[in-house]
């Protein structure tokens, strides 16, 4: 269907038609003080010719380097046949249908997701989808606090640990619910939360645990001792987990002696590419006694009156557009087209398949950061990493990263902003998709800029002519 | 028709109220609730122990259409709550004053349940609405 925008002539008509002068006019029962403002940053409209010439200036600004950047989004192999099969027309739409079982494949599609991501997690019902990972989280602490029936409190425990974009999204979303995160601090030399840092809460009536695995520096948590920590204490636990990770380490479902209670996390390694940042999708699982505090929406397999099977959307009663105020959230959507992609990307690698892209990933990094260890250079923390890992210098790092920008490539993640305390440190990533060529060009380039700055003196001698 | 029986009290969100012998109250939704919402798959309960405020929202009743908060009648501490809901929701449609029952409330006060409708007055609101 042809997208036909109002003329000037239909708004004119339809204004007089209904009595009033102006369109603004519409909206005067909005205080102005409530009013966003207007749009002045946004430029007048560019014809087809100008826009295909500016973006194709942008793509070429694009020097596609080589990256070593993980943070929270993951450079995979993603098999061509993932992103031809989701740009066919069948399912080329963000959007989750409105007369939703009149879209048979589309519920299957989204069923057949929901089943390989419980399968990954090892947990019980997982729901369509979220936008991201930090908003993911965000939701899971509003689900915890409804869900715990044994806490009456509004706190959570959150690691610094935890990656830092996921806490300051999800205190932007529940601050203002009275909802108060507290922050736990993560061991100096290990790198993960320890059961000390805990002990100090034991017995106080907190909502849930946040448990990242791998944390936001690649570190591993000590994850069944946090989540009997948790339920012996009657404190809910939130994973957010790595997907590629779980294919390989203990899956949430899996932790301590009774699982992890929600478990969320970035969908973007599953067949999603970098993209500058997006979009992404959020995913979350969730015990079976949870799934009526679960946001969003989920798909179920039944049979039709005459016995045949279908799908349909299920549970809705909990949902914004039925219970109002009173849904369970406010959101009622999923990340459709990226969910196509990553449950096409799974299909593809089947769960040997992206066992084989962790181990790979792993070899990789632990590989990368073995060579890049020296004098200057070695590993900050102690603890076993996933397929990323914090090393720090006495060095300055600006000075030793600048000539690896020039040469186009992305060295890593500098958490000196983030992670003051932890001085001059870098996190480092490397994925399946890196060679030992690359891994060797990374080395050699990083060698020399140690060599500039440790150099005494300066040899260089003034040209005489 | 709905049923109204003669031996309770009414709330005006469609509870009931029954006063037991050792001075606690029973509540559900009545029989008109119950018709309104359909066919109901799922009962949230309070937990025991829990203080309620009156009309204070510390239930949930799912149907296939819809799901509606259940009001606390009256003021005081649940007691008991009907566990068997769990596995038979459904007992709130067949035998909403009996089986279907919600949960067990010990009233801060038992003169609360004189200010709740008599059955005639709950047959007339439900009449007119």
């Amino acid at each position: 269907m042809p997208f036909v925008p109002h003329t000037e002539d239909d708004i004119r008509d339809m204004l007089k038609t209904i009595g009033v002068p102006a369109i603004e006019d519409l909206f005067d029962e909005i205080p102005q003080h409530l009013r966003g403002g207007k749009l002045e940053g946004i430029p007048e409209g560019m014809t087809e010719q100008e826009i295909t010439r500016l973006m194709h200036e942008r793509a070429a600004k694009d020097g596609q380097p080589l990256c070593f950047i993980g943070a929270g989004a993951y450079e995979h192999h993603v098999p061509a046949a993932v992103w031809e099969l989701v740009t066919r027309g069948e399912f080329y739409s963000a959007y989750t249908p409105y007369q939703a079982e009149a879209s048979q494949g589309t519920l299957q599609l989204v069923y057949e997701f929901q089943t390989m991501m419980t399968e990954l997690m090892a947990m019980d019902v997982s729901n369509a989808s979220l936008y991201d990972g930090a908003s993911a989280l965000a939701e899971a602490v509003l689900m915890a606090i409804r869900a715990n029936r044994k806490s009456k409190s509004r706190r959570i425990l959150i690691p610094t640990s935890v990656h830092p974009a996921y806490r300051a999204t999800t205190r932007t979303i529940v601050t203002n619910q009275g909802i108060e995160l507290v922050e736990v601090p993560f061991d100096n030399e290990g790198g993960h939360v320890t059961l000390d840092s805990l002990e100090a809460y034991s017995g106080e009536d907190i909502a849930a645990l946040v448990i990242a695995q791998p944390n936001f520096f690649g570190v591993l948590e000590d994850v069944d001792a946090l989540t009997d920590w948790a339920h012996a204490n009657g404190v809910m636990v939130i994973a957010v987990a790595n997907p590629v990770a779980a294919a390989l380490l203990k899956p949430p479902g899996q932790w301590g002696e009774t699982g992890a209670d929600i478990a969320v996390g970035e969908g973007q390694p599953l067949g999603v590419p970098l993209s500058s940042g997006g979009p992404y999708f959020g995913f979350m699982c969730a015990r079976q006694t949870f799934v009526r505090q679960m946001p969003g929406r989920i798909v179920g397999r039944t049979v039709d009156r005459d016995g045949r099977e279908g799908f349909t959307l299920t549970l809705q009663a909990r949902e914004q557009h039925i219970r109002r105020s009173k849904a369970t959230s406010n959101i009622c959507t999923n990340q459709g087209l990226l969910v196509t992609a990553a449950t096409i990307h799974m299909s593809l690698l089947g769960a040997e398949g992206l066992r084989r892209v962790a181990l790979a990933s792993h070899a990789n990094t632990r590989k990368l950061v073995d060579k890049l260890s020296n004098e200057y250079i070695r590993p900050r923390f102690s603890r076993p990493f996933f397929h990323e890992a914090v090393l720090t210098t006495d060095l300055s790092l600006k000075r030793l990263l600048r000539p690896l920008y020039a040469h186009n490539l992305q060295p890593g993640y500098v958490l000196t902003d983030d992670y003051p305390e932890l001085g001059e440190s870098l996190l480092v990533c490397a994925t399946e998709t890196k060679t030992d060529a690359d891994l060797d060009r990374f080395v050699d380039h990083l060698g020399r800029a140690i060599e500039k700055q440790t150099t005494t003196g300066c040899p260089v001698q003034p040209k005489m002519a | 028709m709905s049923e109204v029986p003669g031996d309770l009290r009414y709330s005006n969100s469609h509870e009931w109220v029954r006063v037991n012998e050792d001075g606690t109250v029973t509540t559900g939704i009545s029989d008109h609730a119950q018709e309104q919402l359909g066919d109901l798959v799922f009962v949230e309960l309070p937990e025991v122990d829990h203080e309620v405020e009156a009309e204070e929202a510390c239930a949930v009743v799912e149907s296939v259409k819809a799901a509606s908060d259940v009001y606390a009648p009256i003021a005081g501490t649940v007691v008991e709550v009907n566990e068997e809901l769990a596995d038979a929701p459904e007992a709130v449609n067949q035998d909403p004053y009996g089986a279907g029952w919600l949960m067990r409330i010990q009233p801060s006060s038992v003169d609360d349940v004189d200010r709740l409708m008599s059955p005639e007055e709950y047959q007339e609101y439900i009449e007119s609405e």
